[in-house]
């Protein structure tokens, strides 16, 4: 058994060096004082300079978030976070009042993005003259870092189409009367433990409104750094489709090497009117820990959307890569009579990691439809489980629901787990769940081998292969970055 | 944390430990392992749905009623015999938790002892894990205890739970352990039944020696105002085989929990069951599989067929250890909804440490196909037939897993008589 051998031999040479977006970098931060308390949401609240609504809403949720008992059902077991060791708010120092166009944005920042690929001059990805980019579409982007949004590119160009894109504290600030109708209502306040600690503290995050009947004339996406110290992410996400409108956004993410565990508890909510569609990507690639385990973000994550409207349309794709302890679970309320609900997973684990995560398709209207395709890698000591529930409610006729949950293990230290839920409440409703687990096949590597591709490439090849139902669904450039990390995030585990 | 206590601990509970604390010197057995399941039981109280293991099964309708001591009616025997289903050869009989010599026919070559008699408590048991189990524990009077010996073959054996509740609402707890010596053989069936209200709640320790072979149809055919909760642990070593049958059809309430471990290379274990329910029934069917070595299979076709307002729940996990490489797993549960108000809700879980293994399972949910009933219908079969046909139709791959001829004959016709009875509403065949 080389093979075994092998991959036994190169799981132990896995470092956490092959995370090369682990680097730091050096800003004046504005840090809100370690600690939760009443005046800590007092504070983030002035500084966002929200309305008195706002704050009393997050009081409220913090009220809750008090009386509420953290949850320990999940399968990852993690050492206890002491919420009072935390800076709830961390913003770069700014110049004046805040960036109003790229020029003002502290060039340093602007240097971090530029390393992480994330294009945030405008002129220059419209120009065409990002190295190696020459295809690539203009793509928006809100770039929050730590617990502030940064910029926003092509505001403008897209107002033009009647499309609304900025950061959630501009949002409130500019549109508080739509803030106000939509936030916490697919994710209320106390709906758990992470969602109500979001809702006391969240600092920044995506507002997306597109108006009736508009098509979304870009990809818009946001990218997410953690970057100071003992400080947790916290952002909020809000994205509402009018009657008929249809958007495709996507979510990045990444943080510094530390020893320490940072926590990251975002929460977003989707509503998609009558025929409008949504599509929301995840690459989410925080800083996954070494390869003893040390370090790495809690990504603990409440993701929802409601399908308000007639044929709306849902859909979640990720590909889940970092994180040390992953805990989420996107998913879709299928309201409207012939709504859709769509999810789309790749969870790799390495190392240390532990990922729970899958969705819930809850069918309350009629002809509503959900697909479920999860795959799930686990190498090293890691372990990954697909949690996931199917529930037809009584009035949910001939709904109709299709589950694959497909693992991988690669190495024989690590566990994959499959714990799906479902529930059926109305006969003429159909559900199909299939799982699988199993190992790459010896045949399917000596097939490649003997075609001259090397061990690390058939491995790569086969694992591509398994993700591919997935990996299809994200758009274009993502699917490119995804296979990539897919690689990275394997490195070493594969013989 | 007190509204908790007060919830669980409802007139049955209250009433078992009161029970427990008058019969406690005089039950047989080691005092200590009954005191540590009334510990448990007195500490955490029933389980609630707010246990992991009990999510989609509320307890409630036993936790609030208060249960008697079988007075034990030697006249109820004969009305509960011709609850049985007409099967020759041996059988060993209880009635409200009790052996009874007078009406059991003894294996011939077996040597069989009771509970009673022994105090024997086995070692498979997890009553500080499972509290139903921790009842029986406490409260347990008899049981039977077989050991077939090494490379004999003890044929076909009856072991029927009899309980009446037709006086008085009683409990009662029987305690069976049955182990088998290297290559040898044993068909059992288990029936449950009786009359009235009660809650039958049988825990079964079954051991099965390397090559041994057993064979376990369970009937639970217990009243309709009943409440049934069996429990049973399996053990196998290498090659060994525990092939299970588990038929519900009967009981208000009902939960069958079956943990079985391969703990041998090659062993195999079968966990195939089929619910049929009408009415207000609730049946849930749990089982986890544990396999603990190498080159081992396991099977499951679990299927539901509801009527009326039932409630059935399947919860299985497969787990596999890091040393359980080339393990084969596969499970299937399906449901049948017959009527706008059933309600099926189901849980495979896998749960695996091995990367050389194949496990998959598959759950599909639905109502009869239109089309097929269409088909039968276009062909001059009455509408009530053609549901018939395609119910049994469904049935089929689960009954085809009984190899025992003679078992796979007792569980059809049991199908049988219920369709004739409560099945009724259920578009029963005019047959």
């Amino acid at each position: 058994m080389p093979a075994v051998a092998e991959t036994l031999e190169t799981v132990r040479s896995v470092t956490g060096s092959t995370y090369k977006w682990g680097f730091e970098t050096d800003l004046e931060m504005d840090l809100a004082p370690k600690g939760l308390n009443e005046d800590t949401i007092r504070l983030i609240s002035d500084r966002k300079g929200e309305p008195e609504w706002l704050l009393a809403w997050r009081l409220k949720a913090f009220a809750m978030w008090q009386k509420m008992e953290e949850p320990h059902w999940a399968k990852p077991g993690y050492p206890v976070i002491d919420y009072q060791d935390i800076h709830y708010y961390a913003a770069p120092k700014k110049k004046g009042s805040g960036p109003k166009s790229l020029d003002e944005v502290d060039p340093e920042l602007l240097r971090t993005y530029e390393k992480l690929g994330i294009p945030l001059k405008e002129q220059a990805i419209l120009a065409g003259v990002e190295p190696g980019d020459e295809e690539r579409l203009p793509m928006a982007v809100d770039a929050v870092f730590d617990s502030v949004s940064v910029a926003t590119t092509f505001r403008s160009t897209l107002a033009k189409a009647g499309v609304i894109f900025c950061s959630i504290s501009d949002a409130v600030r500019e549109y508080p009367e739509l803030v106000r109708q939509y936030l916490g209502s697919v994710v209320p306040a106390g709906d758990n433990f992470f969602a109500a600690l979001n809702s006391a503290v969240f600092t920044d995050g995506s507002f997306v409104f597109i108006p009736k009947g508009v098509k979304c004339p870009m990809e818009l996406s946001t990218y997410f750094r953690i970057n100071a110290k003992n400080t947790g992410q916290f952002e909020r996400t809000l994205i509402i489709a009018e009657d008929g409108a249809s958007v495709s956004y996507l979510e990045g993410c990444t943080a510094p090497m530390r020893d320490e565990n940072q926590l990251h508890a975002a929460v977003v909510e989707l509503v998609a009117m009558d025929d409008a569609k949504i599509k929301y990507s995840t690459v989410q690639n925080w800083y996954p820990g070494d390869s003893e385990g040390r370090g790495g973000i809690y990504n603990f994550v409440t993701k929802r959307g409601a399908c308000r409207g007639a044929r709306s349309r849902i859909s979640w794709t990720q590909v889940e890569t970092g994180s040390a302890i992953t805990w989420k679970y996107p998913s879709c309320i299928l309201i409207g009579d012939g709504s859709v609900g769509e999810f789309y997973s790749v969870a790799v684990t390495n190392n240390h990691q532990m990922a729970d995560t899958g969705t819930k398709m809850i069918h309350i209207g009629r002809n509503t439809n959900s697909t479920i395709i999860a795959k799930t890698i686990s190498a090293g000591h890691s372990d990954s489980t697909y949690r996931g529930l199917v529930r037809m409610m009584p009035k949910a006729q001939n709904a109709r629901n299709f589950t694959q949950c497909d693992s991988l293990l690669i190495g024989d230290q690590c566990g994959a787990h499959t714990v799906p839920y479902i529930e059926s409440r109305n006969p003429s409703a159909k559900i199909e769940h299939e799982a699988t687990t199993s190992k790459i096949a010896e045949d399917q590597l000596f097939y490649c081998r003997s075609r001259g591709l090397s061990q690390e490439d058939a491995v790569g090849l086969i694992v591509n292969g398994f993700c591919k139902d997935v990996l299809k669904e994200l758009p274009m450039e993502f699917a490119v970055e995804a296979q990539k990390l897919l690689a990275i995030s394997l490195e070493g585990s594969v013989g | 944390m007190q509204a908790v206590t007060q919830q669980v601990a409802g007139e049955a509970l209250k009433g078992f430990l009161a029970r427990y604390d008058g019969l406690r010197a005089r039950l047989p057995g080691n005092a200590d392992v009954r005191d540590a399941a009334a510990a448990v039981l007195r500490e955490r109280g029933f389980p609630t749905p707010k246990d992991e293991p009990w999510h989609f099964t509320n307890l409630r309708p036993i936790t609030g009623l208060d249960f008697q001591e079988p007075i034990g009616d030697t006249q109820a025997g004969a009305d509960l015999l011709s609850l049985l289903p007409k099967v020759e050869g041996p059988r060993l009989i209880f009635i409200d938790g009790r052996y009874r010599a007078d009406l059991s026919v003894l294996p011939e070559g077996l040597e069989v002892r009771s509970f009673a008699g022994t105090g024997l408590f086995g070692a498979l048991t997890k009553p500080e894990r499972d509290r139903v189990v921790a009842l029986n524990t406490m409260l347990t009077e008899d049981g039977i205890i077989i050991d077939v010996p090494a490379g004999f073959d003890a044929g076909f054996l009856m072991l029927a739970q009899l309980t009446s509740g037709k006086h008085r609402r009683v409990a009662s707890h029987p305690r069976h352990r049955i182990s088998l010596g290297a290559d040898a053989r044993l068909v059992l069936l288990e029936v449950s039944a009786g009359i009235g209200e009660y809650l039958n709640n049988p825990v079964i320790e079954i051991a099965i020696a390397e090559g041994a072979h057993l064979t376990h149809g369970r009937l639970q055919q217990d009243a309709k105002d009943a409440f049934h909760l069996g429990t049973i642990y399996a053990d196998t070593a290498a090659n060994a085989v525990y092939d299970c049958f588990s038929l519900a059809l009967g009981a208000k309430l009902g939960r069958t929990e079956i943990h079985a471990r391969l703990g041998g290379e090659q062993a195999a274990v079968h966990l195939n069951a089929a619910q049929i329910m009408g009415g207000n029934q609730v049946s849930d069917f749990t089982t986890a599989i544990s396999h603990d070595a190498p080159n081992c299979p396991s099977r499951q076709t679990v299927k539901s067929v509801l009527t009326g307002k039932a409630r059935a729940v399947f919860q299985g996990r497969i787990e596999v250890a890091r040393i359980a490489q080339k393990t084969d797993g596969y499970q299937m549960n399906q449901a049948l909804l017959l009527s706008p108000d059933a309600e099926i809700n189901s849980k495979p879980e896998l749960e695996i440490y091995a990367d050389d293994v194949k496990c998959s399972h598959g759950a599909t949910v639905g109502a009869l196909d239109p089309e097929q009933l269409f088909y039968l219908r276009s062909r001059g079969i009455p509408a009530d037939q053609a549901r018939m046909i395609l119910v049994r139709a469904f049935l089929t791959d689960a009954f085809e897993a009984v190899a025992h001829e003679g078992l796979r004959d007792v569980f059809e016709h049991a199908v049988e008589e219920w369709w004739a009875t409560t099945g009724k509403d259920a578009e029963a065949p005019s047959a």
